[in-house]
């Protein structure tokens, strides 16, 4: 074991904060303004002022600048080492689209400025619409949803739009999800109004296209699906399935999550898709952010292009603008137009790899993942329980049921213990319908190295579970802190989820 | 495999590694791992994307076209409206572009992401103090969503299908709230406003409140500028009939501005992009949502970070709590299907009030709102020019009336823009207010920008 993580006692800023102290001045107004604007105390009624000023914390600069790198140093990221995190797409997020990101020329400017003042940025976002639509073969991109599953909620809402259109809104009322589906489907779908049915998934990983047989019918609105599935399995009765939900006057939705897999090799237009989400912060190497910001445009075949949330980038001549001039649109699902410094990444990200770069990303992807998925099967310790054709795509989903049923080791200490030698867990218990899971995605971007060492960790771990499984279960120990009691964390007696709460509770109220 | 392009970001494209790994594997070729995708769905042809470039011409390329663009200090910039010019201090940039917390993900792993816990646990506690609520969410997309959710759980929460806004809001918000709150069986009423002074008509607001009003909505500082001051009256009005009240915030007001939590508000939402994010042009920016009350907490949406301990030793450590209400494990049950937020965004806020800290932020609000009111009483004297148009108190912003000027406010602008100075948004959606515009200022306007302004209004006037 080769890692360790900082280990600060940093304590909670608001107890480092010392009154009287600043961490920064803002400008002040000169003397002439306010001599014409009055006393500014005057300005705002009595009734309208707090009654005592918020508890932040005092500090100086150098005391907050110390303090926040001190966690960042407690955090680990994909520039600290592998993070095959399955479904997440935890590429290296290229440094030269930070640096362009960061210029005056986006960072200042506003959203509501005149379009002859803005036409850099549009020219960009306009670029960068036909290079998705041309990526998917879709027919129009709106750049507006903040992420994927906000591009979700807006792909389901045009659904519903679709329907109502042609007088079939009150009847279409079911969408269809597989079992396997990241958890954002049923989440946007019912978000959207629709009731959700789940589809099973075949003993051999793909979609039970009998089950869909059976469930289809005038009130079907749709189908959501990501392909490859979750399993990393391409589902290769696509067209089938595109047909079945089609001939009952339903569309077909690409949750655009697992696209990394296929860049180049096909799309969601041949697969029969009729809308699309892409994450820009997964396959576009935009960075993670702890959590976001990302960006999920969407786009669609040409008979559903009306129902793009306004507005849509658009050209006349030489001339781009924010095009509002859409009647049937959905509205808006954000204010303003999209993630722009997000989108602006993605942009760069395109450019830097172009279209030989793009697919080599993808076969990467895949080579990555079946060389990990074979090598981590060699040791005899996990399983892979859907691997039709020892296939896979991107990512795959191991099976620790065997060792847990021998040793009691469960898959959630084997990815706590992976933190131990310097490599971010996998997704755990996702899908669920694989036992004792965890889901790999290494990308494209880690290296042979990286993966021998991950497959080295992945054996060593599984020989633990027999010979010291009490370590394992407490793992991880090379990390800030030891495992985290996160049942006390939402107990509703113990809950303590900002400054105020604790310092009630340390008050004993 | 000859000819195959070695890629700076893809280490295993090298002819050597590429060919060792193929070996191991006992392929020829990484075609060979494609063919699951059958042929009738493959595309036969390379993608029309332009051909890679290097990072040299990358960095020209993009330069080139954003130098097409004008910042608000190329051409001092009088917009605001929803997004808002302020300084973001250089520390706040500095700890977002560190990239252990720009190139991490969602923090499940709690051992190994307290870093980016912490940080949002600090935001979150902030956020509270601010709004004075007991529980705030780790973000939302921005303020616009944030207030979508908060109808929807408002719904929830009562049981009830219509939430009552403002006749002054801003359209987008509006229309984003009516995107997330119909499919949901909700109706967004609207509230009249009293033409003069802007105050919520509280008659009008009485008789729209009934047995099915989830929430009454209002929004202090409005989307005008002005101040409500009646908030304690439309707080009993909204509970009275068992409604919630929903505040929408400027955050940045809320070092002197009395905070919801102060009048009765179950439920705060706020943009969150003036504490230390820069415009963007529009995004990305931060959706504060905040709540008081256990029943609220169990329905909020977003992710929540609390402080717990470790099992072993018992030190002080940070997880996600309350992840039942979340869409990966409650998936179609789920408060919400937000999963990626604005957690970065999120971060620069808590840097931002750090560094500020109470008195910092007081100083600061007396800065914008002496600057606005300079603003104008200076515009005010030119004739024909009224600003604001609602007797009212205001903070950054203000209503600006070129009606008796007998010239059209788009031309105005139109001519202010030749001469390099981007006005306020032309408020075309009320008509009602005549040749009106809504206009910024906060620190960042110098004296100079605002007598700029003036001169060039009263020039063109001339």
């Amino acid at each position: 074991m080769s890692y360790r993580q900082a280990r600060w006692s940093e304590p909670s800023i608001f107890t480092i904060s010392s009154k009287g102290r600043t961490g920064h001045n803002p400008p002040k107004p000169d003397s002439k303004e306010v001599e014409v604007a009055g006393d500014p105390s005057t300005l705002l009624p009595t009734e309208l002022r707090r009654s005592k000023p918020p508890e932040l914390p005092e500090l100086s600069e150098v005391e907050v600048v110390r303090h926040y790198v001190r966690l960042t140093q407690m955090n680990f990221g994909v520039d600290t080492g592998t993070y095959p995190l399955g479904s997440c797409t935890m590429k290296y997020n290229p440094k030269i689209c930070d640096k362009l990101s960061s210029s005056p020329k986006i960072r200042d400017i506003h959203p509501l400025q005149d379009e002859s003042t803005t036409q850099g940025i549009l020219k960009i976002l306009y670029n960068l619409s036909k290079m998705l639509e041309e990526i998917t073969g879709m027919s129009r991109f709106s750049l507006q949803p903040a992420a994927g599953a906000h591009g979700e909620y807006t792909g389901a809402l045009m659904i519903r739009a679709y329907h109502a259109a042609k007088g079939e809104g009150d009847r279409r009322s079911e969408m269809l999800i597989p079992d396997s589906a990241h958890g954002t489907n049923p989440a946007s779908a019912a978000m959207a109004g629709f009731k959700t049915v789940i589809i099973p998934t075949s003993s051999s990983g793909y979609l039970d296209l009998e089950a869909v047989k059976s469930v289809v019918s005038g009130h079907t609105a749709g189908l959501m699906l990501t392909n490859p599935n979750t399993l990393g399995i391409f589902e290769r009765n696509i067209l089938e399935i595109s047909e079945i939900i089609h001939s009952v006057g339903g569309l077909l939705y690409y949750d655009g999550a697992n696209m990394n897999a296929i860049l180049g090799k096909t799309r969601p237009k041949e697969m029969g898709f009729d809308i699309v989400h892409l994450n820009l912060h997964k396959t576009f190497g935009t960075p993670h952010g702890g959590g976001g910001p990302g960006a999920g445009p969407v786009g669609v075949v040409e008979e559903l292009e009306d129902f793009l949330p306004v507005p849509l980038i658009s050209r006349e001549g030489d001339r781009y603008f924010l095009d509002y001039d859409r009647p049937r649109s959905i509205g808006k699902v954000k204010s303003f137009h999209g993630n722009i410094a997000v989108l602006l990444r993605a942009y760069i990200y395109i450019l830097c790899l172009g279209f030989e770069g793009l697919e080599a990303a993808s076969e990467f992807s895949v080579l990555n993942a079946n060389y990990l998925a074979k090598k981590i099967l060699q040791g005899g310790k996990y399983t892979i329980p859907y691997y039709p054709g020892r296939l896979v795509k991107h990512e795959f989903v191991l099976s620790a049921e065997e060792i847990y049923r021998e040793t009691g080791v469960r898959a959630w200490d084997i990815s706590k213990r992976l933190l131990d030698y310097g490599i971010h867990s996998p997704t755990t218990y996702f899908p669920q319908i694989v036992e004792e899971s965890l889901m790999f995605e290494p990308t494209e971007t880690e290296s042979k190295e990286c993966l021998d060492k991950l497959v080295y960790a992945m054996n060593m771990v599984a020989e633990e579970a027999y010979s010291n499984p009490a370590t394992l279960k407490k793992a991880p120990h090379s990390t800030s802190k030891g495992r985290v009691d996160e049942a006390k964390a939402s107990h509703p007696e113990t809950m303590c989820l900002s400054w105020r709460m604790k310092r009630r509770l340390n008050s004993g109220r | 495999m000859s000819g195959r392009m070695v890629h700076h970001y893809i280490p295993n494209s090298s002819p050597n590694t590429l060919k060792m790994m193929l070996d191991e594997m006992g392929l020829n070729s990484i075609d060979e791992l494609y063919v699951d995708i059958p042929d009738s769905v493959r595309l036969r042809r390379r993608l029309d994307i332009p051909k890679a470039m290097s990072e040299y011409e990358v960095e020209r390329h993009v330069e080139d076209l954003l130098s097409k663009n004008k910042t608000v200090f190329d051409a001092p910039c009088f917009l605001g409206g929803g997004c808002w010019p302020h300084y973001v201090p250089a520390a706040v940039d500095m700890v977002v572009g560190r990239s252990e917390f720009a190139t991490s993900y969602t923090p499940y792993q709690a051992e190994a992401s307290q870093g980016i816990l912490q940080a949002l646990f600090e935001y979150q506690s902030m956020i509270c103090e601010l709004t004075e609520m007991d529980y705030a969410n780790s973000s939302m997309y921005d303020w616009a969503t944030a207030l979508g959710e908060a109808a929807r759980m408002a719904g929830r929460v009562t049981g009830r299908s219509e939430i009552i806004i403002p006749y002054y809001m801003d359209p987008h918000r509006a229309s984003t709230l009516k995107v997330y709150s119909e499919p949901a069986g909700m109706k967004v009423l609207t509230c009249m406003q009293d033409p003069v002074t802007g105050q919520i008509v509280a008659e009008k607001l009485q008789e729209k409140i009934t047995s099915q009003t989830a929430a009454v909505y209002i929004e202090n500082p409005s989307y005008l500028g002005f101040f409500e001051s009646q908030i304690d009256l439309i707080s009993d009005l909204a509970h009275e009939k068992g409604s919630l009240l929903i505040v929408g915030v400027d955050p940045i007001s809320l070092g002197i501005v009395k905070p919801p939590g102060e009048y009765g508000a179950d439920i705060v939402v706020g943009e969150g992009q003036p504490l230390g994010n820069h415009m963007n042009y529009g995004g990305p920016t931060l959706g504060i949502f905040a709540c008081s009350g256990n029943r609220l907490l169990r329905q909020m949406p977003g992710r929540i970070v609390g402080l717990t301990s470790t099992l072993e030793g018992m030190e002080e450590a940070y997880c996600l709590v309350h992840q039942t209400r979340e869409q990966h494990i409650r998936r179609e049950k789920a408060t919400s299907n937000i999963c990626t937020n604005e957690t970065l965004c999120a971060v620069a806020a808590a840097v931002y009030l750090s560094l500020l800290g109470p008195e910092g932020l007081r100083r600061l609000c007396e800065t914008i709102m002496t600057k606005s009111h300079y603003a104008m009483k200076i515009l005010n004297s030119i004739d024909g020019v009224k600003t604001p148009i609602f007797e009212a108190a205001h903070f950054k912003e203000f209503t600006v009336n070129f009606e008796d000027t007998g010239r059209r406010v788009d031309e105005i602008h139109r001519r202010l823009l030749e001469r390099g100075i981007q006005a306020g948004k032309v408020l075309k959606e009320y008509p009602e207010l005549g040749e009106a515009s809504l206009y910024c200022v906060t620190e960042v306007h110098t004296r100079e920008m605002i007598d700029s302004l003036a001169d060039n209004i009263r020039d063109i006037l001339r």
